[in-house]
């Protein structure tokens, strides 16, 4: 498929200004999903996110459409979100896709806890986190898409049966998996979830900080702690593991943003679950992305090498289960 | 126990690689990867057996009972799922600390988590 092509057809409907589409060119990242910048002739900076053609089923993920959905939702709060400017038809021949604003900013998170680029926003960057996870939760949960919805032991006994299914044998993770079993929160009244609110899909600028939350793909309802945890799992603190927050900021940080932004009470205890449910989640998904290569099914040394990023979870676990009371 | 993938595995995915047509893609971000595997098997190599026998001796004393060390892994695993062990018993926790320490070594040394657990164990 000509995507370039199919761009500069669509111009005239992204902007009554534009004739046609310029620079189109795909950007790194996602293999379940492509993402392709492109200018319009009138200056418009926009991102395609599209899924590639005979793009393998996932369970789990969004129809586009619906991410499309769910972002124009959160961008209602105030949140900080793309602007969805097109979700594609048939007509547009680009398959199952969406266009939005490009926002300027970094989004790899070595850069955002080391550069000195971001030295400025960095300090407030764990308390501006929290109040827009406050806006995302506060999300009215009428008219969205139909999401799937979870609770701490829900997400337990999904990534469990994952797990038994890769006939993998990690003790720590049979121990995890009984230990966060025994200490689950109760289960809340469930809000809109990002699903994979980390440091590597929020758009940091230099000056304005967070200024979008990016990769609505596992957005679902469930906990709201479940977003805080998540952000705070070390291996995506790049290096920075005295920062919990992302790399750069602090618990403390973190929840007094949520509280400030009107979010509900949430302890340090629960939000600690979820960073070790995190973990473990991550550990699994790691597994089963290497069970691809034991399989066959993808051969590759990428697939292979993912297996022992498993160890990392598992030192991370150990000193979860060791450190929280 | 040192697996999914072991190093054997590792091996015939980097001969793989070394097959692979220049003129494809994703061979440049691939070829990053290959390195890492292959500082990853020379490291696996001077500490992989070590390990191992120091893993074996920790579940023989954990158990009780004698083994090859993949029955014995298993065994720990069944014992924790069933609740015959308890997953934070200090001698269990002992035991995953120092296997993850040792895993780490071998598969990702400047991991932070290593350096987050031996500050908070000091």
């Amino acid at each position: 498929m000509d995507i370039a092509a199919a761009l500069a057809r669509l111009a005239p409907r992204l902007s009554p200004r534009a004739s046609t589409a310029l620079n189109a060119h795909r950007l790194s990242g996602g293999a379940s999903l492509e993402t392709w910048a492109f200018d319009l002739d009138d200056g418009t900076p926009l991102i395609l996110r599209r899924r590639p053609d005979n793009a393998p089923p996932r369970d789990t993920a969004q129809p586009l459409a619906s991410e499309a959905a769910l972002i124009r939702a959160a961008a209602t709060t105030g949140a900080p979100v793309p602007v969805v400017v097109h979700v594609c038809d048939p007509r547009d021949e680009l398959g199952e896709a969406y266009v939005m604003r490009r926002l300027e900013g970094e989004t790899l998170g070595k850069r955002i806890v080391r550069d000195a680029a971001f030295d400025a926003v960095r300090p407030d960057l764990a308390r501006r986190c929290g109040a827009v996870l406050a806006q995302i939760h506060a999300t009215p949960l009428e008219g969205l898409p139909a999401l799937a919805t979870s609770d701490a032991l829900g997400e337990l006994a999904r990534y469990e049966a994952v797990y038994r299914e890769t006939n993998a044998a990690r003790p720590t993770f049979e121990a995890a998996f009984r230990w966060l079993e025994s200490t689950a929160p109760a289960t809340v009244p469930p809000v809109l979830v990002h699903g994979d609110f980390r440091n590597g899909n929020l758009m940091i600028h230099p000056q304005g900080g967070l200024v979008g939350v990016l990769d609505w793909e596992l957005a679902h309802l469930g906990d709201p702690a479940e977003d805080l945890g998540w952000i705070c799992v070390n291996s995506w603190r790049f290096g920075q593991w005295r920062r919990p927050v992302g790399g750069f900021g602090d618990y403390q940080a973190l929840l007094d943003g949520y509280a400030e932004g009107g979010g509900r009470e949430i302890s340090l205890a629960r939000l600690q679950f979820w960073q070790a449910l995190g973990s473990l989640k991550w550990g699994v998904m790691c597994l089963m992305m290497y069970s691809s290569f034991a399989t066959g099914a993808d051969p590759s040394i990428e697939r292979a090498m993912i297996g022992r990023r498993v160890s990392e979870t598992e030192i991370d676990l150990v000193h979860l289960m060791d450190l929280i009371a | 126990m040192i697996s999914s993938p072991t190093a054997a595995e590792l091996r015939s995915a980097l001969e793989r690689f070394d097959t692979m047509d220049d003129g494809d893609g994703r061979r440049v971000f691939l070829s990053r990867v290959a390195d890492n595997a292959r500082a990853l098997l020379a490291r696996e190599a001077t500490l992989g057996a070590t390990a191992e026998h120091a893993e074996q001796a920790r579940l023989t004393a954990l158990l009780g009972i004698e083994g090859d060390v993949e029955t014995l892994n298993q065994g720990l695993c069944d014992a924790l799922a069933s609740g015959t062990l308890a997953p934070r018993d200090p001698a269990v926790l002992a035991h995953l600390r120092a296997s993850a320490i040792d895993r780490i070594a071998i598969d990702q040394p400047t991991y932070c988590g290593l350096e987050a657990l031996m500050a908070t164990r000091a």
